[in-house]
């Protein structure tokens, strides 16, 4: 059962509160997940403060993917704890609950809804009942409206609105889904490549957008692009075969020599 | 061009099979044989003698003769002995040579004889003269012929005689079974005259010698010596005061409840049979499904109609060559495969490869494929249902002891399948073809990306899918009539097989099809066959929700 | 084309959304308003004319009308899942059935003691059966809202069991459509069992009256025309509501991408059930209606193939689209009649070369080619538009235009 603070039953995710009184907001401890044998994540330990921005590196096959998974309930542990906060355990509620509890996501892949427009993919992932009865007889309030409209203009898709979203560039539905993130208003925003097929000048906006969010919400990022963890970056986890490996800031990292071994070693691999 | 020489090794195998049992049976022949022609001389001076006495023989002087006769091993006066039985036994007026004589529509009589082999002919009542017996000399010619089956080479002839006599035992040939008992060597035969001793003792005995017949009876399924205990039982009086009949009650009891239990035994182990046989069946009808389901996604809903069409071509095969109806299932198999094969390539080319990516559109095309090519069906053949001839040694059974026997179409049925799915699978492990096809159905760009050419990919497995649906029609035409409606029936239930498997791995198609085939085959009894069909459908969609990929499912994050 | 749409956009922001909600509208008024219109002229037709005038429509006729309008209303209650919400179900006929099994029990009951057998408690069949008392679940099966409430719930509980069981462990695609089929089969075998009580393989027939009035009568049966046509134009503009509000953009989005509607806080399963539930109602509402027009009943209806034709009338009128799904059912249905009459064989050859071919060559129905046309008939440009992208963007194109044409005003 979850409760808030005072200890009452919370029946409605959406009321979630996580107890953030000792400064972390995520907590993942000693999680493992295999498939057939393959150890995609192995004691895993990560925590993740309030209201920072965390920069997800590693090789391809380290577990950031999975990490994620995992914390979005798309993929349940075979061992180990994840909470939302302190009292929050996230492995009782399913993709949805999770959503809804505050943590958002945007896929390595853009997923947006492409039959329907850029409007009404960000009107869907806003913040609020998500519940059936509410959606048949759903009215946009112009409060409403201006938070959609102030999205809009964050992402840059003013002109778009009214495009189905499927006929957005690679790099606009990248951004059209960090704005159906902001929209969910989430404490937690996980973000996988974000910056992945986009220009130069995107890519700038991208990282100042992501900086910006940070403070009113966590933000973790996983990323390839060196370059752009290097301008982001304030505190880095360097995961190796579903682990943690190192942690700390960029130039700690990059001084490190067990991470320079691994990664010098998978480029004479 | 790996599966045909696999299929043609099944049909290999199977002709050897019908080989080593003819030519079993051919050893068997010459060996009695053989054994005759050492007697030869010796029995045909003797019966010639009889021969001479018997026309003249005075009732009271022909039981001597009837046991000279029976002393003789050899045909002629076994047939002598079963035409005096019969009252055909004659001698011709003239020269008395005996013969036998049958009545015919024309009230003349047509004469065999039995110790020449001189030509048949037919003469009038005038010329011959019937050899007279009575009830005593009936009787006595029975227990000599029991005696002359009893001792006959062919251990298959004496268990038939002492099933015979199992039921109707009589004094003379209880005597005879005495005899003969030390010296038979023939395990089953010697249990089989044990056993009606045992009976008989059973029935006439004290009750020390009951007591010991039902210690040793307790272990036989005869349906005689149940009877016969129960018949004991209900002799008894309800509250024996008698010690011994006590004891002789308790064992008669236990020795009921060793056999029920034996037999509720053997009535699982039937069931499992049926099932698995029902689940061969299935195997082959989904096998073909799982395959194009695994490797394209796609879900062809004219599947059944391939099944139909295999079954089809063997009605074709036997309508073409109705002189070779032994070896029509031979022809038909890899025909079927060949017809169903080539369709299945046809549908590929022309209509599901232009529908990829999209299954459910796909489900609905191969749904109006299977509607054209019933009607297809219905236009030329008749909707009416035709009927496949089962080949000469496809029937019969093998019996394993009286309470169980195994049919030879399902037991064949049962090895075909298994035949088929091992040569399956070693051609997916072992051939390079197999090895692109299992690269296509786990990662379609990869494969694509190492210059595998996935639609060619695609083709041939659509065509071996169809193809085996086909060869499970030549099956299914040996176990239900053949008509238009024949897939429709199975295409739900291969579905069913192959979620329940789950996809992309033919050990769980294996395990789903026995599975289901053995529970369908439990429940019927019990719930009646159209409540065991819904039992094992709400069944399955509960067990999906345990295992949304069915039993073995594919794992990682590709799955999904 | 683009350029156009910005420019608009950017000069008036707001009025887009409501301007594609004004041109649904108007398609909605244009859809009930011709189907109320046809059937006034039919009910005119059939009333004022004489036999033997060209303009008469005979009571054959209006039945036989009154039966496609229940097909339609069917295909509506397909089209709502699978066009929408990708629900590709091969047993909305098991829904239909039920529905149709539920006034058929009310209509049993009505007959009273006219039956073959005279009996004025038990219907005929049970009476051949020798029972001697009626099951407990034809209790009350002799009142009419009793039947009104089976019509909804029999098929709303099936659906809503299935539904829970199939969406809740996220069994869709393929499967999903095999388990319906599977579903349905398995009703046919259970109906087809005398013990059942539902009249075995004959079902329920013989029907006399309904609510008091003759069935034989032509008065009746126009009056259970009109009553259907009312029936759907009903559901058609509660199905409306439906897909444009803001349950039908989630719905759509599920269809699209299951999986993100979930990390959007959405839970598609719970989505999925409702849709199905209400689908399978309006379904069971088309079945109670057709029973009474066609006088019978049985489990043939629950037959696979009766399901599949009432996707390929989807499929023909084009998904995703409502009114196409009217125009689907209607135009297959009429062209099933005259096949059959004409030559009865080659019906399922027909029908097998329309699946394949709808599905090759006309993804969208003739729904889907309507814009291309009226645009051509306009004298316009056909929109350019990529194959991927349907109805949404179709409507998108109107919206754009009657914008143009506003601003111009």
């Amino acid at each position: 059962m979850i409760v808030d603070k005072t200890g009452t039953p919370i029946t409605e995710t959406e009321n979630i509160q996580p107890d953030t009184r000792h400064g972390v907001i995520l907590y993942v401890e000693d999680v493992s997940v295999s498939f057939d044998g393959f150890k995609a994540l192995n004691d895993m330990n990560l925590y993740i403060n309030d209201g920072e921005l965390r920069c997800l590196i590693g090789a391809n096959g380290a577990g950031k993917t999975t990490l994620m998974d995992v914390i979005t309930g798309k993929t349940r542990p075979d061992t180990g704890k994840v909470s939302f906060g302190q009292q929050v355990d996230l492995l009782q509620l399913d993709e949805a609950e999770i959503a809804n509890a505050g943590i958002g996501r945007k896929f390595q892949k853009p997923t947006v809804f492409e039959q329907l427009s850029v409007f009404e993919n960000i009107e869907l992932s806003l913040k609020g009942n998500k519940g059936i009865w509410a959606s048949l007889f759903h009215k946009l309030n112009g409060e409403q409206n201006d938070r959609i409209a102030e999205i809009l203009h964050t992402i840059n898709l003013i002109q778009e609105r009214n495009y189905p979203a499927g006929r957005l560039s690679h790099g606009q539905k990248q951004w059209l889904e960090i704005g159906m993130l902001l929209a969910a208003k989430p404490r937690v925003l996980l973000v996988d490549e974000p910056v992945a097929g986009m220009t130069g000048q995107e890519t700038e906006r991208t990282a100042e957008l992501l900086t910006s969010l940070a403070g009113e919400h966590s933000v973790v990022v996983v990323e390839h692009d060196m370059a752009f963890v290097r301008s982001i970056a304030r505190t880095v986890t360097v995961l190796h075969q579903g682990s943690v490996l190192a942690e700390g800031t960029m130039s700690e990292i990059q001084s490190n020599p067990e991470v320079i071994q691994v990664y010098l070693g998978e480029e004479q691999g | 061009m790996l599966r045909i020489n696999a299929l043609r090794m099944i049909t290999m195998r199977l002709i050897v099979l019908r080989l080593a049992i003819v030519l079993l049976s051919v050893f068997v022949c010459t060996h009695t044989y053989a054994q005759d022609n050492t007697n030869q001389t010796d029995s045909s001076l003797a019966l010639s003698n009889i021969a001479k006495q018997l026309p003249k023989a005075k009732l009271s002087k022909m039981p001597p003769l009837v046991k000279q006769l029976g002393a003789i091993k050899d045909p002629k006066s076994r047939l002598i002995l079963e035409s005096l039985l019969e009252g055909e036994l004659y001698y011709e007026r003239s020269g008395f040579a005996i013969v036998r004589a049958q009545m015919n529509d024309d009230k003349k009589y047509v004469l065999s004889y039995l110790l020449t082999d001189a030509q048949q002919q037919t003469v009038s009542k005038s010329k011959i003269k019937k050899i007279r017996t009575n009830n005593r000399l009936r009787g006595q010619i029975r227990d000599v012929l029991a005696k002359l089956d009893l001792t006959d080479p062919d251990s298959s002839v004496r268990i038939e005689a002492l099933k015979q006599l199992i039921d109707k035992p009589n004094d003379s040939a209880i005597q005879t079974i005495k005899e003969l008992l030390a010296e038979e060597k023939d395990e089953d035969v010697n249990h089989l005259m044990q056993v009606i001793l045992q009976v008989q003792l059973l029935k006439t005995g004290d009750d020390q010698q009951k007591l010991a017949a039902v210690e040793i009876l307790k272990t036989s399924l005869e349906p005689a010596v149940k009877n016969m205990l129960t018949q004991q039982l209900a002799v008894l009086p309800k509250k024996p005061t008698d010690q011994q009949q006590i004891v002789l009650k308790k064992a008669i009891t236990d020795a009921l409840d060793t056999i029920e239990s034996k037999r509720q035994f053997y009535g699982v182990v039937e069931n499992i049979f049926f099932g698995l046989s029902l689940g061969s069946v299935l195997l082959l009808a989904a096998i073909g499904l799982a395959i194009t389901f695994g490797v394209m996604g796609v879900i062809n809903m004219a599947h059944g109609e391939m099944i139909m069409l295999g079954a089809y071509t063997t009605y074709v095969v036997q309508l073409i060559w109705p002189h070779l109806i032994e070896y029509s299932l031979f022809i038909a198999i890899p025909l079927a495969f060949l017809v169903s094969g080539s369709v299945g390539i046809i549908i590929e080319r022309c209509v599901i490869r232009f529908l990829k990516g999209r299954p459910l559109e796909t489900l609905l095309a191969t749904f109006g494929i299977s509607l054209i090519l019933q009607q297809l069906v219905r236009t030329v053949f008749s909707p009416l249902n035709r009927q496949v001839a089962a080949p000469e040694w496809m029937s019969g059974s093998l019996q394993i002891n009286p309470v169980f026997s195994l049919t030879y179409n399902r037991l064949y049925i049962i090895i075909f399948s298994l035949m088929v799915f091992f040569a399956l699978l070693t051609f997916f492990k072992k051939s390079s073809l197999g090895l692109h096809v299992r690269a296509v159905s786990q990662n379609r760009e990869m494969a694509r990306a190492l210059s595998i050419k996935s639609d060619w990919v695609d083709a041939i497995t659509f065509g071996l899918g169809s193809g085996i649906a086909g060869v499970a029609g030549v099956v299914l035409s040996q176990l239900t009539n053949v008509g238009p409606n024949l897939g429709q029936a199975y295409i739900i239930d291969s579905f069913l097989v192959v979620v329940f498997g789950g996809v992309g791995n033919l050990w769980g198609t294996l395990v789903a099809a026995m599975s289901l085939g053995s529970i369908n085959k439990f429940l019927e009894p019990i719930t009646g066959s159209v409540l065991a069909n819904i039992i094992v459908l709400v069944g399955l969609v509960l067990f999906i929700q345990k295992r949304p990929k069915g039993l073995f499912p594919q794992k990682g994050r590709s799955a999904d | 084309m683009t350029s156009s749409i910005s420019t608009n956009s950017s000069t008036k922001e707001t009025s887009t959304g409501l301007m594609a909600k004004l041109s649904g509208l108007r398609n909605l008024h244009v859809v009930i308003g011709i189907l109320l219109l046809a059937t006034f002229y039919v009910s005119v037709c059939n009333l004022a004319f004489a036999e033997g005038s060209a303009l008469h429509v005979s009571d054959y006729t209006v039945s036989l009308f009154g039966k496609y309008l229940c097909y339609a209303l069917l295909a509506l209650a397909v089209d709502l899942v699978w066009g929408y919400c990708g629900i590709l179900s091969l047993g909305h006929g098991a829904f239909f059935t039920l529905g149709g099994y539920a006034m058929g029990m009310y209509l049993m009951r009505q007959i009273g003691d006219r039956g073959v057998y005279g009996n004025p408690d038990l219907p005929d069949f049970m009476v051949f059966l020798n029972w001697t008392e009626m099951p407990w679940y034809w209790a009350g099966s002799d009142s009419v809202l009793w039947m009104v409430a089976m019509v909804f719930i029999g098929p709303g509980i099936l659906a809503y069991v299935f539904g829970m069981l199939a969406f809740r462990s996220r069994v869709s695609g393929v499967y999903l459509s095999i388990m319906t089929q599977a579903v349905t089969y398995a009703l046919m075998l259970a109906f087809f069992r005398n013990e059942m009580g539902f009249g075995g393989n004959n079902g329920l027939t013989d029907f006399k009256e309904i609510m008091g009035f003759s069935l034989q009568s032509p008065s009746t049966k126009l009056g259970l025309f009109i009553i259907t046509a009312l029936v759907l134009a009903v559901a058609y503009v509660v199905c409306h509501y439906i897909v444009n509000s803001k349950m039908g953009r989630v719905v759509t989005a599920i269809r699209d991408a299951e999986n993100r509607v979930r990390f959007v806080g959405y839970k598609p399963e719970d989505y999925k059930v409702w849709i199905y539930v209400v689908s399978a109602m309006i379904a069971g509402l088309a079945g109670a209606l057709y029973v009474p027009q066609v006088g019978i009943i049985n489990p043939g209806e629950f037959s696979p193939l009766n399901s599949i034709e009432m996707v390929i009338w989807v499929a023909v009128g084009g998904r995703n689209s409502l009114y196409g799904a009217l125009i689907g059912a209607i135009v297959v249905s009429y062209a099933k009649t005259r096949f059959t009459a004409i030559m009865p064989e080659a019906w399922l050859f027909a029908l097998g070369g329309l699946f394949v071919l709808v599905t090759l060559l006309l993804p969208k129905g003739i729904a889907g080619m309507l814009p291309g046309i009226m645009d051509k008939l306009k004298g316009k440009n056909a929109p350019e538009e990529e194959a991927t992208a349907s109805e949404p963007s179709a409507t998108d194109n109107s919206a754009t235009e009657n914008k143009g044409s506003e601003v111009k005003s």
